[in-house]
């Protein structure tokens, strides 16, 4: 605001346009105080105004849904009086500009989502892109993220129980953060963020209000990243775990105690978004005197009491009566709380300072007045990504050294060095650790279970982004089946570049329209997520990462599936909806292809019904493993699962089913990627009984049979074969040189 | 008998503790701010972070109100066990030997692994057989048992070192793989690893639930 020739409300990111609206909606001029609001609720992070109507598309209907877009999370019905409330949310650029606070606090934010609708958050997951590895930044920012990660997590006692981690070079600027959290309450805990009943006291509590994060959201979260990140690092906010564990289990025994009329988190935007959307949700207005807001300095202004970003403070709306047992209860946590206003039924949000009024605005203009944009989405006639150098040493004809190569790469290798870093078992109910199955596993009081995967594979999307974004909800499904578990409700975080611009418009439409059919083909509701914009950098921008998140029941925690071979003896099968192939694969990229212009369509049915039929197979216990075909290919699930259950294996290739299977390249064969493969084992019996529904294109084939200490693969060339320790010491050890790497670096 | 399991601000693994100790006797929660024991007849010290383990590890919570009392209980006999955290606070309190220093790796690390029990005729490890391996989880940063030298022969000659890691998976870089040690009257026991995340198939091993069993056991004798 200092630049004199730059009007104030271009400084702090608002258009000509909208500000020419705000004057229209005041009647007036704003002052300091109301600009600065304005402007962090017109932002794109706060307002999604070139989202939101495309978002539209998204199928939030569902016979499980308890609560949907809109509320701080949505929420499922699981049976027994319980519900599961989850989220994903984006970290992005605090993450780049500061990756191990970055990290921390965007745990710390999606964790109080998630008690603000009244669970107790049981589970964390986080979605990580990184640029290639053998970048000394990529391996700082790793190391850092996963350490913010664990910090956060492992302190305040919720486990982190899964994740992805992907390095492309579209990330190498902009590393993406997503963390996703679940949490579990009785129905009638539940609680909405609505401020209702005029009269009734506005209360804050837990951290003091500071002057970190000022302007976070709308300075980091809604522009391109530049060469001057280094100078807004103070705009990232410093997470306090202890502060946030005491919030938790304060404001769990608020609502236990009935002492609460809605509750709301503080997160981007501070106290403007949280306050303004209670007062919306309400229909209401509210009075905030923010002299009353304890804060961590002396003189800070109106302006930066009502916009900073201090972490680990929540808002509550308080019946009269209730205020001292409130406070109370805040006492015993130590949690500092504060009656800083009240609900009033004039519209408006009005701040008082001594008294005085110093803003004052009608919140619909805050909360639904921001203009929605149109994208001018456009399919670039040039290829957005530059393709990068071939980094696989193994020859083309080389698969037998190219399987091994394949597993100690660092998108396939063992994320063991990663999750080791985080309490998975916190809690006490993690029935399927990382690495133990395709998605994590988590008991309910009942003896069922749910079941939760986080998974894109933004080079495919950046290949396709209508087809891409198919196979990472699928993708997500598949996981889910080989737990036995069905979906029950999807969060998603959108990952984008600068939505401005055509090309990337045109993803993110193609994306949307992807994600919207694919819920619909596998009936399942979107519950809420969350949009994060502009990340791109001189560079251009990220792969387009519309990262999932999906949520499913089992009726039997004991019956969980397990991804590894179980048994000497077991035959194995695969089941296969759709051809293997290789453009846009990770054998591709390591050996320098370009990225196509487009993957194969896939029958969405036949996917469901592959899906389907592995998820009633593990439910009724008939397979003893289950393992979706994902990244690397058929050769790479058979070395998971091998090494899963330290078993190996004999495979005949030719038995393979799939109509086009066979006449493709070896090598394609071997390690070409496609969605709605599985490999199960178990009793051959059992196994010959599993059939495709009638008109299904969808092949079973009984390929082979587990037992001794090698991986052989025979084809109609000859036998390909591999002991464990030739395939497992190149997995174990793909990740864990790189990350030592990193803490030799920081020394 | 009733297990009595500690809660401070910052404390995680308390309900899973709970929830361990009712698998063999009662329990209940004691909250940190509270003198009174409720009339338990042991006392478990669970893991996390209390007090946000903001200035050193335990260095906090060994002051609360309640710890006076435990230690008081400890004095006189009662059994005290302490898991991670809970190890940490008893050695800062002094009622354990040694201390605990940050990881070799600096890094928090969370596995499953292999201990060894060195004694059974402990009121914690009297349901263990002599040099049996118990799988139990451990997750920590700062678990690095150390003692001086002559402090560590000390411990060594009372026999009061009842488990260590396995060959070959001390990853915290413990001094001779002490797991977990009791005091020289053998009624206090800590250890970092988590028995407490080891008492049902479902969600990993059992072998954490014998330490439980194993006090209300040696309580039942005595009684």
């Amino acid at each position: 605001m200092s630049d004199a020739t730059v009007p104030a409300h271009r400084v702090l990111g608002l258009t000509d346009a909208e500000y020419d609206l705000i004057l229209d909606k005041l009647g007036r001029e704003p002052n300091a105080v109301e600009l600065s609001m304005f402007s962090l609720m017109w932002s794109e992070h706060c307002a999604y105004k070139h989202s939101k109507k495309l978002l539209g598309q998204l199928p939030t209907e569902g016979p499980y849904l308890l609560m949907g877009p809109g509320e701080n999370a949505g929420a499922v019905d699981v049976g027994d009086g319980l519900a599961i409330a989850f989220k994903v949310e984006s970290h992005n650029h605090p993450s780049a500009v500061e990756p191990f606070q970055g990290a921390a606090t965007g745990v710390g934010g999606i964790l109080r989502d998630i008690f603000a609708v009244g669970a107790r958050p049981i589970a964390v997951l986080d979605s990580l892109r990184f640029g290639e590895p053998t970048g000394t930044r990529s391996r700082y920012l790793l190391e850092h993220a996963v350490g913010g990660i664990g910090h956060y997590g492992n302190s305040i006692g919720v486990p982190t129980v899964g994740g992805e981690i992907y390095f492309e070079p579209a990330y190498e600027q902009n590393c993406l953060v997503n963390a996703m959290a679940l949490g579990i309450a009785p129905h009638d805990r539940l609680t909405r963020a609505a401020a209702t009943g005029p009269g009734n006291v506005l209360v804050l509590f837990g951290a003091l209000t500071g002057r970190d994060g000022i302007g976070g959201a709308s300075v980091l979260a809604s522009a391109e990243l530049d060469e001057d990140d280094a100078d807004k690092r103070p705009t990232v906010q410093i997470g306090d775990p202890f502060a946030e564990k005491k919030l938790l289990e304060c404001s769990l025994e608020l609502l236990d105690s009935d002492l609460l009329v809605s509750l709301q988190d503080l997160g981007a935007a501070g106290l403007t978004s949280s306050s303004s959307e209670m007062a919306s949700k309400g229909g209401l207005g509210l009075d905030i005197h923010v002299d009353r807001v304890p804060l961590r300095e002396p003189g800070m202004e109106p302006f930066e009491i009502m916009v900073s970003e201090s972490q680990e403070r929540m808002l509550c709306v308080v019946e009269p009566s209730k205020v001292d047992a409130v406070l109370a209860v805040c006492e015993k946590w130590e949690t500092t709380a504060t009656a800083i206003g009240e609900v009033t039924d004039s519209g408006h949000l009005r701040v008082l300072q001594g008294g005085e009024v110093v803003g004052d605005m009608p919140v619909p203009a805050l909360v639904d007045d921001c203009p929605l944009y149109d994208l001018a989405p456009e399919k670039p006639a040039t290829p957005t990504y530059p393709t990068a150098p071939r980094a696989l040493k193994a020859a083309d004809d080389d698969l037998q050294a190219t399987l091994p190569e394949l597993l100690g790469s660092a998108n396939i290798a063992s994320r063991r060095p990663v999750f080791e870093q985080y309490d998975w078992i916190v809690q006490s109910r993690t029935v399927r650790r990382p690495e133990e199955a395709d998605a994590a596993v988590l008991t309910l009081p009942d003896g069922s279970a749910i079941a939760v995967s986080i998974d894109c594979s933004g080079r495919r999307v950046a290949a396709d982004p209508y087809r891409g974004t198919v196979e990472a909800v699928f993708e997500c499904a598949a996981n889910l089946a080989c737990t036995g578990a069905e979906p029950l409700g999807l969060t998603n975080c959108l990952n984008f570049g600068n939505p401005e611009k055509p090309h990337v418009a045109w993803q993110l439409t193609e994306s949307v329209r992807g994600m919207a059919d694919a819920c619909r083909a596998l009936d399942t509701p979107v519950v809420g997520g969350n949009v994060s914009l502009y990340n791109e950098s001189g560079g251009g921008p990220i792969y387009p990462t519309p990262v999932v998140g999906l949520v499913g029941r089992l009726p039997e925690a004991a019956r969980a599936g397990r991804l590894g071979f179980a048994q000497a003896g077991d035959a194995i099968a695969v089941i296969r909806a759709a051809s293997p192939s290789l453009p846009a694969s990770e054998l591709a990229k390591l050996r320098g292809d370009a990225l196509p212009d487009g993957l194969p369509q896939q029958d969405t049915g036949a996917l469901r019904a592959a899906i389907e039929l592995v998820r009633d197979a593990v439910r009724r216990g008939d397979v003893r493993s289950a393992h979706d075909v994902a990244e690397g290919g058929l050769a790479v699930a058979l070395s998971e699962t091998a090494l899963a259950g330290g078993l190996g294996a004999s495979i005949d290739l030719t038995q393979v089913g799939g109509s086009t299977c066979q006449s493709k390249p070896l090598d394609e064969q071997l390690f070409g990627e496609a969605p709605g493969t599985f490999i199960v084992s178990g009793s051959r019996e059992l196994l010959a009984s599993l059939k495709a529904p009638k008109g299904v294109a969808l092949a079973v084939s009984i390929v082979g049979e587990v037992g001794g200490d090698t991986l052989s693969i025979a084809h109609t060339g000859g036998t390909l074969s591999w002991t464990l320790d030739e395939l497992r010491t190149p997995r174990e050890r793909g990740l864990g040189d790189l990350l030592d790497d990193a803490t030799r670096l920081d020394d | 008998m009733k297990f009595g399991v500690l809660r401070f601000p910052g404390t995680c693994d308390e309900v899973d503790a709970q929830l361990a100790c009712e698998r063999v006797a009662g329990a209940e929660i004691l909250w940190h701010g509270d003198r009174d024991l409720k009339g338990v007849d042991a006392i478990v010290v669970p893991g996390g972070f209390s007090y946000g383990d903001y200035l050193r590890v335990g260095a906090i919570a060994r002051f609360s109100p309640l710890m006076e009392s435990v230690i008081d209980f400890a004095r006189e006999g009662g059994p005290v066990l302490g898991i991670c955290n809970g190890f940490q606070i008893l050695c800062e309190a002094g009622l354990l030997p040694g201390a605990l220093l940050p990881n070799r790796t600096l890094r928090f690390v969370c596995r499953q692994v292999d201990l060894r029990v060195e004694r059974t005729d402990t009121p914690f490890t009297n349901a263990c057989e002599q040099g049996e391996l118990l799988s139990i989880p451990a997750k920590h940063t700062t678990g690095c048992w150390y003692a001086p030298k002559q402090l560590h022969e000390q411990v060594e000659a009372n026999g009061q070192v009842l488990l260590r890691y396995a060959d070959g998976q001390n990853f915290n870089g413990s001094l001779a793989d002490v797991a977990g040690v009791c005091n020289e009257a053998g009624n206090v026991f800590g250890l970092m690893p988590h028995p407490e995340h080891a008492v049902d198939p479902l969600t990993g091993s059992t072998d954490g639930l014998k330490l439980f069993a194993s006090i209300r056991d040696s309580l039942a004798a005595h009684v």
